[in-house]
């Protein structure tokens, strides 16, 4: 196997698990590590500087770290990065001297951002303190986009949103409320903007055109429901609720309607357990509040008797899953009608854009949504870009927070006339830890410690009123035991092959056996021959270049690792050393710094 | 030594032996030796031959007696009996513990000063009563514990740390055994584990004294250059003569040898070795052939590894005595002691 080629950026950021599956790259066990020291605002500030909203992430993201963790595949359950963001959040003091400020002077560019979701908030935090002229354009009367009207209350209390959305507010955004954009063509010829930025999200709620549809107003769609119920304009439903669809906005309205006085509610699935959209966690959450789920229900047709929703009539599939996990379309085995006051569909969300014109050279695809560049994010027409569910449909907060800095680089870029495609690379620093001769800058030792519980408030007292927190968050001291389950995966483990004297002591010393001296041979050869089974294909082999003594090679399979920095405490002749990795993923002002000259010091 | 013991967390897919115990369940304390000590190599493959043999853990009896090899016995299964005995008896107390108890399997760690100086007596009684035990010397050619003097086995010429050429005769100790009489004598060295823990199972499943001569460099001391014992002097001149393989009774032995060159051995309890012929006229049953092979090598400065004796026809020490089959410690008191009525009978038929 060619020698592992541990200058490509990407090498060790793949290791670190958790930033590595986080769209925004956020330094995971950098700001656990300062959480495990008290400094909860640092923990805050390195949070805000990849997601920017730690606090509404801290509670609602769809933490697509927890399930890359290290920790899930040594035990089994990830540490709780997600709530561990909250902590940094809910623990730190007033940072907003610390926030970035706008410059006294703009630099002339005038930005529109359309819709005042995370997306476009994520470009206005990129943009505005660059001295770009921001202006948000949203249609409701409120910030925040879905964040607030599509998440409810018990889960992302309002002062959380405001309190991070002001912090980009407050950078000198114009923010027009109530200014729905009715024609991007005018906008375009008229609004006077150098770049447009579209961050309207997919605001469409998908039909369930099934008979009856249309004879009952208690046949509600998802996200309107959950909007309609955010400003207030719905304030009760009836007693017995189906779902239809299993999703997370599904669990968010089934958990809404019981705060609303439903008494019974049930989620209908179409398909087995394990074939759910909704994460895990807010299955759980659901179902501790006695939330039935149903599965193999595949929707027939609503009952509406005398113009009143009486129930809805199901198909009982049974489906076949064959060795892959692949399940087929299934087949009816029967109809059941189900009673019920309301039904709430929840089966998806569709992009809308009934606003743009088709012919000022925004090209739209088979689907109806536009054509847009996966790095760049500007579609066929120059100057104007998208980013958020607007861009490629449904996905989640990171990955929209993603999209805006990466969007806002090619803003600054178009509107210096630069190449989009033309942007910094990633980079990594690496830099030992090692304080003594057995001594480490972190808390190397394994703590066998397990996942903690997130405390809830009472089941009787939670539905009391509609915007209950549920979740209380961590405690200092809860936090500092979770914080201690981290495998600190970005200190790496690097090997320098000329020191290795061969001894074995680092082999023989790994707890998890990823360590072996063996002969080189091809990856697929080598993964049969390792100390341990290597049968994570995804997780990559380091192999060092032939060793000194015997013209062997040092291979370590990185899918186990705990990092506990044993291989170097136990090496003589220092092969092995724990160096920390710093992903640099370059943001606007990456990109600006690295545009001016070096500056040159004269003299002393 | 390091900060943190060895984390309890393993590889969840790590391999079960025939009890359902994973190689960690044979692990012991951490080590307190310098890193990189050939020591802790041998220790893991001793815990790796003691796991693939699937021996039970209160089955093994550990030995030793003083300096840095005697004190691996506390790094290696620790839910076994063990004796940390006075300097260089570790065969005499071996001795002692087999004659009582022949149940258990004994494995004793000794290094070249508990053997070669202090302990050359008990280690040459130990071989004449053919004891059944894997007697293993980490063979480092320095009295590492006391800072690195040469050792008994440090060859002419070879230089330690900061140290003048050593001038006097080394004693080989697998030459040695061999004029003994040992009926298996090994030599490995401690940073080729694919040839060392095959030549640990056969010595612990020997019926009698294995010897087992471990070349184990001392980092602090003995690993720079001029040294006949550094990783890298003995990387550059050890030859494998006849590497051998562990077959267990039940297990089959696998066709991967070619005709002629595979040469099994039946033992004792139904397992096999088997011999793979790297030297095709090495003859590995021949005590003359393999003394005078010895010294040929030694002339051209070669360091001879694998199988090189082998005798299963002798029998150990309790056959030579004709003890019974129960072991000593199990028999009633009233059977090992008849009582002072016998005695004084018997010593009636003297009169």
């Amino acid at each position: 196997m060619k020698p592992t080629d541990t200058s490509n950026p990407d090498y060790f950021h793949k290791v670190v698990d958790c930033q590595w599956a986080c769209p925004a790259h956020t330094d995971v066990p950098g700001y656990i590590r300062l959480i495990a020291q008290g400094e909860f605002s640092d923990a805050y500030m390195l949070n805000r500087k990849s997601n920017v909203f730690p606090g509404i992430l801290g509670r609602v993201c769809d933490r697509p770290c927890e399930p890359a963790c290290r920790r899930g595949r040594v035990e089994d359950k990830a540490v709780a990065i997600c709530r561990l963001k909250r902590v940094a959040a809910d623990h730190r003091d007033d940072i907003v001297d610390r926030l970035p400020k706008k410059p006294e002077k703009t630099n002339g560019n005038k930005v529109a951002l359309l819709g005042a979701g995370c997306a476009s908030l994520a470009v206005a935090n990129d943009l505005l303190p660059m001295g770009y002229e921001v202006t948000i354009f949203e249609a409701l009367g409120t910030t925040g986009g879905l964040m607030r009207t599509n998440i409810p209350q018990f889960r992302l209390p309002p002062k959380v949103l405001d309190e991070e959305i002001n912090y980009i507010l407050d950078m000198g955004a114009d923010l027009r409320l109530n200014h729905r954009i009715e024609s991007m063509k005018d906008l375009l010829d008229n609004g006077g903007f150098d770049a447009i930025f579209v961050g309207t999200g997919a605001p469409r709620g998908k039909e369930l055109e099934l008979p009856g549809r249309w004879d009952s107003e208690n046949v509600h769609i998802g996200i309107d429901w959950l909007e309609s119920v955010a400003f207030e304009h719905t304030k009760e439903i009836g007693a017995n609720v189906l779902i239809i669809g299993v999703g997370n906005t599904a669990m968010d309205c089934c958990r809404t309607s019981l705060r609303l006085g439903a008494k019974d509610v049930k989620v209908m699935a179409r398909k087995p357990r394990g074939f759910f959209k909704a994460s895990e966690w807010e299955l759980e959450d659901a179902e501790e509040e006695n939330v039935e789920i149903l599965v193999n229900h595949s929707p027939k047709e609503f009952v509406v008797e005398n113009g009143k929703l009486v129930g809805m009539k199901f198909d009982q599939m049974e489906y076949n899953i064959d060795e892959d996990g692949r399940i087929d379309r299934g087949k009816s085995t029967g109809v059941i009608t189900i009673p019920c006051s309301d039904v709430i569909v929840a089966i998806g969300q569709d992009n809308a854009f009934p606003w743009i014109e088709r012919d000022i050279g925004i090209e739209f695809n088979e689907w109806d949504c536009p054509e847009v560049d996966k790095t760049t994010f500007m579609c066929s027409r120059e100057g104007v870009f998208f980013g958020g569910d607007a861009a490629w449909g449904p996905e989640n907060i990171i990955w929209a927070v993603a999209h805006g800095h990466e969007a806002a680089i090619s803003i600054h870029k178009y509107c210096n006339g630069q190449s989009l495609a033309d942007r910094l690379p990633r980079g990594v620093n690496l830099s030992s830890q090692k304080m003594g001769i057995h001594e480490w800058s972190f808390s190397n030792d394994y703590d066998a410690a397990e996942r903690r519980i997130m405390p809830h408030v009472d089941l009787k007292e939670r539905f009391k009123k509609l915007d209950i927190e549920v979740e209380l968050g961590f405690t200092a001291e809860q936090a500092i035991q979770e914080v201690e389950r981290c495998l600190n995966c970005d200190i790496q483990t690097v090997f320098v092959e000329k020191l290795c004297i061969e001894c074995d002591a680092c082999i023989d010393v790994c707890p998890v056996n990823c360590l072996t001296i063996t002969e080189d041979g091809e990856e697929e050869d080598l993964r049969t021959r390792l100390s341990a089974p290597a049968e994570n294909l995804e997780q990559d082999l380091y192999v060092s270049d032939i060793l000194p003594q015997t013209g062997r090679v040092m291979v370590k399979d990185e899918d186990l690792c705990v990092h506990c920095s044993l291989c170097a405490e136990r090496c003589p002749t220092g092969a092995w050393d724990m160096q920390k990795s710093d992903v640099l993923i370059p943001h606007v002002k990456d990109e600006i710094e690295a545009d001016q000259p070096k500056r040159v010091s004269v003299g002393g | 030594m390091s900060y943190i013991a060895k984390p309890k967390v393993t590889h969840p897919k790590m391999p079960r032996n025939k009890l359902g115990l994973t190689v960690r369940d044979y692990e012991g304390g951490v080590s307190t030796l310098c890193a990189g000590c050939g020591h802790d190599s041998i220790t893991a493959a001793i815990i790796q031959a003691v796991f693939e043999l699937g021996i039970e853990p209160h089955k093994l009896a550990k030995m030793s007696g003083i300096g840095c090899s005697s004190k691996t016995p506390a790094y290696f299964v620790s839910q076994s009996h063990g004796f940390n005995s006075v300097h260089g008896r570790m065969a005499s107390v071996t001795t002692g513990g087999n004659a009582a108890n022949h149940d258990l399997t004994y494995i004793g760690v000794s290094g070249d000063g508990d053997s070669l100086s202090i302990g050359m007596g008990q280690f040459a009684h130990v071989i004449r009563r053919n004891l059944n035990m894997c007697y293993i010397i980490e063979n480092n050619g320095v009295y590492g514990l006391t800072k690195g003097q040469y050792s008994a086995s440090a060859d002419v010429g070879s230089v330690a740390k900061k140290a003048q050429p050593n001038r006097q005769m080394p004693i080989d100790p697998v030459s040695t055994a061999i004029g003994l009489g040992a009926t298996y004598i090994a030599r490995g060295f401690s940073g080729d584990k694919q040839q060392l823990v095959p030549l640990i199972k056969g010595a612990l499943m020997h019926q009698g004294f294995a010897l087992l001569d471990v070349i184990s460099p001392c980092v602090t001391f003995n690993d720079n250059e001029g040294s006949t014992k550094s990783y890298a002097h003995t990387r550059q001149h050890f030859h494998h003569v006849i590497d051998a393989d562990y077959i267990a009774p039940s297990e089959e032995i696998v066709a991967a040898y070619d005709e002629g060159e595979a040469m099994p051995i039946q033992m004792h309890d139904g397992s096999k070795i088997v011999f793979r012929k790297v030297n095709e006229d090495y003859d590995p049953t021949s005590r003359a052939a393999a003394f005078s092979f010895l010294r040929d090598s030694v002339n051209h400065g070669e360091i001879i590894t694998g199988l090189l004796y082998i005798d299963e026809s002798t029998g150990d020490m309790h056959s030579d005595a004709s003890t019974v089959e129960t072991p000593l410690s199990q028999v009633p008191y009233a059977d090992l002691n008849p009582g002072s009525e016998k005695l004084a009978a018997l010593m009636d038929r003297y009169r």
